[in-house]
């Protein structure tokens, strides 16, 4: 997603510097900043245990950092802007008893709006999000995704100027994860700041104008996705029908050769100071047999990589293909 | 989607009310209410059972004290008398004797020796004509042992016994005394049972909450002083509920039975005040041990853990119980002081002293203290769970000692 500095037209709805946190003898989060421009999609991107839970909790004042200072929206005390935010946490939480519109009202209540309108709008989001029939049905008899959207909406029945998820697509499935995309869209598209931690990379570079990838409860990279991406140099996939000839003396020494059949040769490399046409030219004039070419930038998972180390990187996978 | 930022927080006791409300329905709609409400019967029948142990055992701690006013050579017969017999007859009282010199000196007579003593009766008259003063529970006790111990002073025994002269008083120092405690141990035991049941209910409640993963929820919109505060006030509301009924089923049966009903003697500050306060001090002394059965519940993450963590305080109120029982029975003493300025004993030991002293100084004195605890206790409580118990996101727990994930050339 490209970056609309159009929408970022009040300044940040979160400054934080140097924020440290310790339980007992572990250090769980050590000196991160983190600047969250108003009106942005904002991932916080990192393994499970490096320190975004604790992260999110700290900007939203329900625990205190130990060190460094937070600001949401301009002020220290986050719950003195508690009208302001929604904040859906890792692990869901509803009362099983409650219906379901008396939940949304519930949640809305904590955030100051009234019960009945509460009420009034949870049946309205419950409407439009094919829940209308589950209304006066208690939480225990939804099944856990309906729970789940439930909680969601929520967050935002109070309609909110910054709404914080964490972990927002664990436990949904492709299809729900798509709705939720579209969602938190939505609601930056209405000028809503929306901050969400991720363990999965894809969702984070599919939504998010700007990222803070975490790792080891620091925060190596703090900014937009595009200059995450522009920090490993754009790769050149050239695929040819010959292996070798004149032509290769045109490609630099070290690339990448990856043969996919008799007469499909892959080539990957950077490209070359002399610049692509006048390595096209030398490719045509040596025979090189071009079947395609183009030029690759490097996706956020490269950059994850790059920034946080190949063992942060691994524990993402690991957690993704679990 | 419009923004609504016209204010921006709920205040302390609007967020506070938020909670409660929601507590308040759903206590009040669950089978748990339905089982407080029979919490009483409980120790009513467990009471019936040992009630005539508790008045025998009363009786004897409080007043068994027979004084000898007679003549010096009367009494010193009857003392005789009785620690002839004390070895082969049982239920004989304990003697005092007032010599005619102290009377004569002292112009004591059986009803000032009554009223300033705390002795059971005085014995005047001689061996062969005894009279008793003292109020007609006490004479219908003691007539028969001092009719006997006269009988054998006077060598009649066991043919005739001399015909008693019983002289009956309204009340007594004495009885005024036993008749008070006996009021305050109902009240104090009253108290006791509704907080112990109450306490556990909050404690229970707040389990649930975590095992449910709402107080998460909670703590982002509102403080979590505001949390504790609402669920306390939550309780307590559903406990007046509770007395509301139980007061209606016994105000029932009480006009059903009419003077069947056993009463109790009226408290020093009379019955009206004796109720607010009872009912003023229930709360203080509910809120007081809620909050920290709250914080117990809070730091705890199972059941378990809540049984562990919640026995010592359980084990340590009851002994507060027992400090505030026995301290009740020695006003103005250094224990009753005590008793009465620990918070956690203060209720008890103020409701007592509201059954045994008119004065209603202290009352206010104690009142503000306790509230003063109870705003302590619930920032303490609230400030520790914050502290303690969001210490790290689902995927964070065990990793103790080390953070997930590693910097490229730096450490974890």
């Amino acid at each position: 997603m490209s970056r609309n500095d159009d929408q970022y037209k009040n300044g940040l709805a979160i400054e934080a510097r140097g924020l440290v946190k310790r339980f007992d003898d572990t250090l769980a989060v050590d000196g991160v900043d983190i600047s969250v421009p108003e009106g942005a999609i904002y991932g916080i991107l990192g393994p499970n245990g490096a320190g975004k839970t604790t992260t999110l909790r700290m900007l939203l004042g329900i625990i205190d950092p130990d060190e460094g200072v937070r600001r949401v929206f301009g002020h220290d005390r986050p719950h003195e802007i508690a009208k302001w935010i929604g904040y859906l946490p890792e692990e869901r939480g509803l009362y099983p008893a409650m219906k379901c519109d008396d939940a949304i009202a519930f949640m809305g209540a904590l955030r100051g709006l009234p019960l009945d309108e509460g009420k009034r709008r949870g049946r309205e989001l419950l409407e439009n999000h094919g829940l209308g029939h589950a209304v006066d049905r208690q939480i225990r008899q939804l099944s856990k995704g309906m729970a789940q959207t439930v909680q969601l909406l929520g967050t935002l029945v109070h309609r909110p100027r910054l709404v914080v998820f964490d972990e927002p697509f664990s436990g949904l499935d492709a299809i729900n994860q798509g709705k939720l995309e579209v969602m938190i869209r939505d609601l930056a598209r209405e000028g809503t700041t929306v901050i969400f931690s991720t363990h999965v990379i894809h969702h984070a570079e599919r939504l998010c104008n700007d990222v803070a990838i975490i790792a080891g409860g620091r925060v190596p990279y703090a900014g937009s996705v595009d200059a995450a991406r522009d920090r490993i140099p754009a790769q050149v996939r050239l695929e040819t029908r010959n292996e070798g000839g004149e032509w290769r003396s045109a490609l630099p020494a070290d690339a990448r050769h990856d043969a996919k059949a008799a007469d499909s040769h892959f080539w990957y490399f950077p490209i070359p100071e002399g610049g692509i046409e006048a390595l096209l030219k030398r490719l045509i004039d040596g025979k090189a047999g071009i079947l395609s070419l183009s030029i690759e930038r490097a996706g956020l998972h490269d950059a994850f990589v790059e920034i946080a180390g190949e063992a942060a990187a691994r524990a993402l996978e690991e957690e993704n293909e679990a | 989607m419009s923004h609504e930022h016209e204010a921006s927080r709920l205040s302390f006791f609007e967020a506070a009310w938020v909670v409660a409300r929601r507590d308040f329905k759903a206590i009040l709609f669950s089978r748990a209410f339905f089982f407080f409400l029979l919490g009483p019967l409980f120790p009513i029948v467990v009471g019936a059972l040992a009630g005539g142990i508790g008045g025998q055992v009363q009786r004897e701690a409080v007043v068994n004290t027979v004084a000898l006013a007679m003549s010096d050579e009367d009494n010193a017969a009857l003392v005789a008398a009785g620690e002839a017999a004390k070895d082969t007859i049982g239920g004989l009282p304990r003697v005092a004797v007032i010599d005619s010199e102290e009377r004569e000196s002292e112009g004591l007579t059986p009803e000032s020796l009554l009223d300033t003593s705390e002795f059971a009766v005085v014995v005047t008259g001689s061996l062969v004509s005894p009279v008793i003063t003292g109020t007609p529970a006490q004479i219908s006790r003691w007539d028969g042992p001092v009719a006997l111990l006269s009988a054998m002073a006077s060598g009649t025994a066991p043919s005739a016994f001399p015909e008693i002269t019983e002289r009956p008083l309204a009340t007594t120092a004495a009885a005024a005394k036993s008749d008070r405690i006996r009021t305050a141990q109902a009240g104090q035991l009253l108290l006791f049972l509704l907080m112990m049941l109450l306490a556990g209910m909050v404690l229970s409640n707040l389990v649930e909450e975590k095992a449910n993963k709402v107080i998460e929820v909670l703590a982002a919109a509102i403080p979590m002083d505001s949390v504790f505060f609402g669920k306390l006030f939550a309780m307590l509301g559903v406990s007046f509920v509770g007395i509301a009924v139980w007061a209606l089923f016994g105000g029932a049966i009480g006009a059903l039975a009419g003077s069947a009903m056993p009463s109790l003697p009226e408290p020093a500050l009379g019955w009206p005040l004796f109720v607010l306060l009872g009912i003023t001090y229930f709360a203080m002394g509910y809120l007081l041990l809620g909050s920290l059965f709250l914080t117990i519940g809070g730091m705890a993450t199972t059941v378990r853990e809540v049984q562990t963590l919640s026995m010592p305080v359980t084990m340590a109120q009851l002994l507060v119980f027992f400090l505030a029982a026995f301290a009740m029975t020695n006003p103005g003493s250094p224990l009753e002081l005590f008793a009465a300025i620990f918070p956690l004993s203060s209720p008890f030991a103020m409701l007592a002293r509201a059954a045994q002293s008119p004065d209603l100084l202290p009352h206010l004195l104690a009142l503000a203290w306790q509230v003063l605890c109870v705003a302590i206790f619930i920032k303490a409580g609230a400030t520790l769970f914050r502290r303690r118990v969001m210490k790290s996101g689902k995927g964070g727990r065990g990793t103790k000692g080390r953070i997930a994930g590693t910097l490229p050339g730096g450490s974890a």
